[in-house]
């Protein structure tokens, strides 16, 4: 019997290649409800470790035979004290989740989208504790980035891996759910930060702005990012083109559901804007092009390689969002079916202007909580 | 507020503070009141997810800088 610590990247996998785990999440009641671990083979239970300490029988209750056990909390300390305890009750092993529910937060899953015609590829980071999504574009030994997170580590890690520096970073609006990796990133490699001018208006340092239109072309494999205005998520939001090959949509349309206008306070002015973006602009564009947004909502989105991407033309067959051609009962759906705001995102919004300077604990603290970016 | 026994948790992590906690809780008599510092930013949820769970009660709570304070009144 022995209990050994799990790390986030193998729990990502299982979720990914849908294996089986058997979760005994130990934090209070309230922060379970919130957000936990999940999959579609995945089951979880909840007993806080305060109740535990007496006993750990009402647990081993409940586990199952032939199972990998994985103890979860919200640091790790707590997690592995339970384990130990039911190690020693049962005889058998457990895991405990390394880095506990903040690590899982914050663990991105590099998967490979596919090469681009002419050179150069294209890997997409699932950020599987929050759903959020960014990408890496390479050409030759240059790298872009869309929509990086303040995890920057873990991409310059990755682009160290690939031989590659990453150059320039674009995000396709000014984030409200989690705080961008892109001026960070550009800080860093003495790179450009590419950001809508109209969603920074009132950011405290320089910037590129993507402007409509504009397009760059990169690296030795000349690959081009080009920008295309599509507000609604915000009034700046931006798509990106790449090679005409795939296309970022940022948080204006996700695969399973579209964005919602009201993370900068402006839902009934900036309904017709989402509207134009999503009916006329999109339906204009190339319908091949392969849609990547910076979201996703359910672990339904992510494909048996652990890819969220799908055929722009399809979106507009199967996702329920694009089948509202009525303008009033789009604009009721719109506004009607908000879920809760994310966790501190006026902070969020203000740390992503310059406006504050949180320490890397209070950034943590700041983007814990499930994502809550599409209208459900 | 009057406490029974003062309780020095700082600096401890999770799940220290109220595994400790509860072996000076189990000392007490009905009635008696645990008065607890901690510095473990999850105290500050689970110390009154504990206390409510085990069906004490917390009377007061307090945070002065860092340290979290609670005065636990035993059930």
């Amino acid at each position: 019997m022995s209990v050994k610590a799990m790390k986030a990247g193998a729990v990502a996998k299982k979720v990914i290649e849908k294996k089986e785990l058997f979760i005994v999440d130990v934090r209070n009641n309230d922060a379970y409800e919130d957000w936990k671990i999940e999959g579609e083979n995945i089951t979880s239970i909840n007993h806080p470790y305060f109740d535990l300490l007496d006993s750990v029988d009402d647990v081993v209750k409940e586990l199952p035979e032939n199972q990998e056990v994985l103890v979860v909390c919200a640091k790790e300390g707590s997690s592995k004290f339970i384990a130990e305890e039911l190690s020693e009750a049962t005889g058998k092993d457990f895991y405990y989740l390394e880095g506990g529910m903040k690590t899982w937060s914050e663990h991105l899953e590099p998967v490979k989208l596919g090469d681009l015609d002419g050179g150069g590829s294209v890997y997409q980071f699932v950020r599987l504790g929050k759903g959020c999504l960014s990408y890496m574009i390479v050409s030759g030994d240059e790298g872009a980035m869309i929509d990086p997170l303040r995890l920057t580590d873990q991409y310059e890690a990755f682009a160290e891996k690939l031989g590659i520096k990453v150059l320039h970073m674009f995000d396709t609006h000014l984030h409200a759910d989690h705080i961008s990796g892109g001026r960070r990133l550009a800080e860093k490699t003495g790179g450009t930060y590419y950001l809508p001018p109209k969603d920074a208006e009132e950011v405290t340092f320089k910037y590129e702005p993507a402007e409509d239109g504009k397009e760059i072309t990169f690296g030795p494999d000349n690959v081009t990012v080009k920008a295309a205005y599509t507000p609604g998520h915000t009034i700046g939001s931006t798509s990106y083109i790449v090679n005409d090959t795939y296309l970022f949509t940022g948080d204006i349309l996700f695969i399973d559901s579209i964005g919602r206008p009201d993370l900068a306070g402006l839902a009934e002015d900036w309904v017709g804007d989402l509207r134009e973006s999503l009916y006329v602009r999109y339906k204009n564009m190339n319908q091949d092009l392969q849609v990547l947004p910076a979201h996703f909502a359910k672990l339904k989105e992510l494909d048996d390689t652990g890819r969220v991407v799908a055929r722009l033309g399809d979106l507009y067959e199967e996702n329920t969002g694009l089948q509202v051609e009525d303008e009033d009962e789009f604009r009721r759906m719109v506004t009607e079916n908000l879920p809760p705001q994310p966790n501190s995102y006026k902070e969020i919004r203000q740390t992503n202007m310059g406006k504050v300077n949180p320490d890397s604990e209070e950034e943590t603290e700041m983007e814990i909580g499930p994502n809550r970016c599409a209208v459900s | 507020m009057e406490s029974t026994k003062v309780f020095d948790a700082k600096g401890l992590a999770c799940p220290m503070p109220v595994v400790k906690a509860k072996k000076e809780m189990d000392k007490l008599e009905s009635g008696d009141i645990l008065e607890l510092h901690a510095t473990d930013k999850g105290a500050k949820s689970d110390i009154p997810a504990w206390a409510k769970s085990s069906g004490n009660e917390i009377v007061k709570q307090d945070q002065e800088a860092d340290v979290l304070k609670f005065w636990i009144k035993k059930a």
